[in-house]
């Protein structure tokens, strides 16, 4: 079952991609660089996905006469319908963002938190 | 390359730049999937992920600052939280079964009788997505409507009755 | 919003193409790569680029918001009514065979339905979105 690394390299880049997106989420305080990174984080979970359903003399799976080897389209189907909930979910969030910005004037994560806390200090000074 | 443009938009702060990366790097990926087989999948990468995404990236970015902040604290520590998440999974990852391994689990569940073609329809993706697999299609559409709607509640009202939120923020 | 003359004739062009080919890959997905969900994001997409070039108020005008919003709402109207077809007919939910005398013919008139549900959903979704983001945007750039 377990080989080198060269016969998980697919689960490698998978990997690599993913705590790339994951070090965005984290490290950036841009609620739209967030965003991106999050998006990263999501491709990756496709490759995870669509490598294993790969065979090799495999072709994709449209049934014809002339193939008998296909990849597995189970993951296809899963991951396709990913895709397009993984867009409107960035949507959603884009609109949150858009919002934020309409309300704080910054999609900065500190500053929100600085004016959050102002406001509180603010509110707590006055009874 | 697919590296490379990861790396470049990590590093990157202004956010332009950032989202036509981001668009490049759906190509790739898109490019990756029909070398691996997921001729859907890849159309609806290209179309979604470096069509539509990049659009609507570009279009949030219309109303917000184009450059990001300068981050004040340094990253040492996402960043070493992330590389130990990285050697974590990689390390489970060498026991997930081989690349292209006809005996994995994967491909002696359901899958041949998904590929015995009952419908009689060529394209399989589209036979387990819409028939075998009815339900979860209904909720990923339902998903997909509720975003939708989501979206609408958030951006639909106009600018009147703005005072009450310019305050919180002031 | 003033566009040069190559790229509105290239876009006259290009539309109509973008638009067919949606249609195709929506109806013959069942033979080739495509299906419900890459048809209304293509559909979408050929609208989206009609605003960029030719400015929102005529791609509104031609896709009204009203529309958009019914077909929200209609795609997913269809796919649970493809379900309660079946029920009615004496299936489970969602069962395809007996909407048609032949089961397999009634796979496809399952399919195709619950395809063109999709696909009217989520091209509704990508339009709305858009017309969200960007008449937002040019509000915003009026006030300020």
């Amino acid at each position: 079952m377990s080989g080198g690394l060269l016969e998980h390299f697919s689960h490698i880049v998978a990997v690599l991609l993913m705590v790339a997106g994951l070090h965005v989420v984290m490290a950036r305080g841009n609620l739209i660089k967030k965003l991106v990174g999050l998006s990263i984080f999501q491709t990756s979970v496709y490759l995870l996905y669509i490598a294993p359903g790969k065979l090799i003399g495999g072709t994709a799976p449209i049934l014809a006469p002339e193939y008998a080897l296909y990849s597995n389209p189970l993951p296809h189907v899963l991951i396709l319908t990913a895709i397009v909930v993984g867009v409107a979910t960035l949507a959603l969030g884009l609109a949150l963002a858009v919002r934020i910005r309409e309300a704080y004037g910054t999609i900065e994560e500190d500053e929100i938190t600085a004016a959050d806390n102002a406001v509180q200090d603010a509110e707590g000074a006055k009874p | 390359m697919m590296a490379l443009a990861v790396l470049v938009l990590v590093r990157t702060r202004n956010l332009f730049a950032v989202i036509v990366l981001s668009g490049i790097y759906s190509f790739l990926m898109a490019t990756l999937l029909v070398a691996l087989d997921a001729v859907d999948v890849a159309m609806t990468e290209a179309a979604v992920g470096a069509g539509v995404s990049t659009v609507l990236l570009l279009g949030a970015l219309h109303l917000c600052k184009s450059e990001e902040a300068k981050p004040v604290h340094r990253p040492w520590l996402p960043l070493s939280l992330s590389l130990a998440t990285a050697g974590l999974l990689i390390y489970g990852a060498l026991g997930l079964p081989d690349f292209a391994d006809p005996a994995a689990p994967i491909h002696r569940h359901v899958a041949p009788r998904y590929l015995q073609n009952e419908v009689d329809v060529p394209n399989v993706v589209t036979a387990v997505l819409a028939s075998f697999r009815g339900y979860d299609t209904l909720g990923e559409t339902t998903v997909v409507f509720t975003a939708g709607a989501g979206i609408i509640a958030l951006l639909r009202r106009r600018r009147h009755p703005r005072n009450e939120d310019g305050d919180h923020g002031k | 919003m003033e566009s040069s003359l190559v790229l509105r004739v290239v876009a006259k062009l290009l539309i109509p193409f973008i638009l067919l080919f949606a249609l195709y890959v929506q109806f013959h997905g069942d033979f080739g790569p495509g299906g419900g969900f890459q048809a209304g994001t293509i559909f979408a997409a050929g609208i989206v680029f009609y605003a960029l070039v030719f400015g929102l108020d005529n791609a509104r005008r031609i896709v009204p918001d009203r529309l958009v919003e019914a077909m929200l709402a209609l795609g997913v109207l269809i796919y649970a009514g493809v379900g309660v077809a079946g029920l009615l007919l004496g299936g489970n939910y969602l069962d395809y065979f007996v909407l048609a005398a032949d089961p397999v013919h009634g796979q496809h008139r399952g399919i195709f339905w619950v395809e063109a549900g999709v696909a009217v959903t989520v091209s509704g979704v990508m339009l709305k979105i858009f017309y969200m983001f960007a008449g937002r945007g040019r509000h915003d750039g009026d006030a300020a």
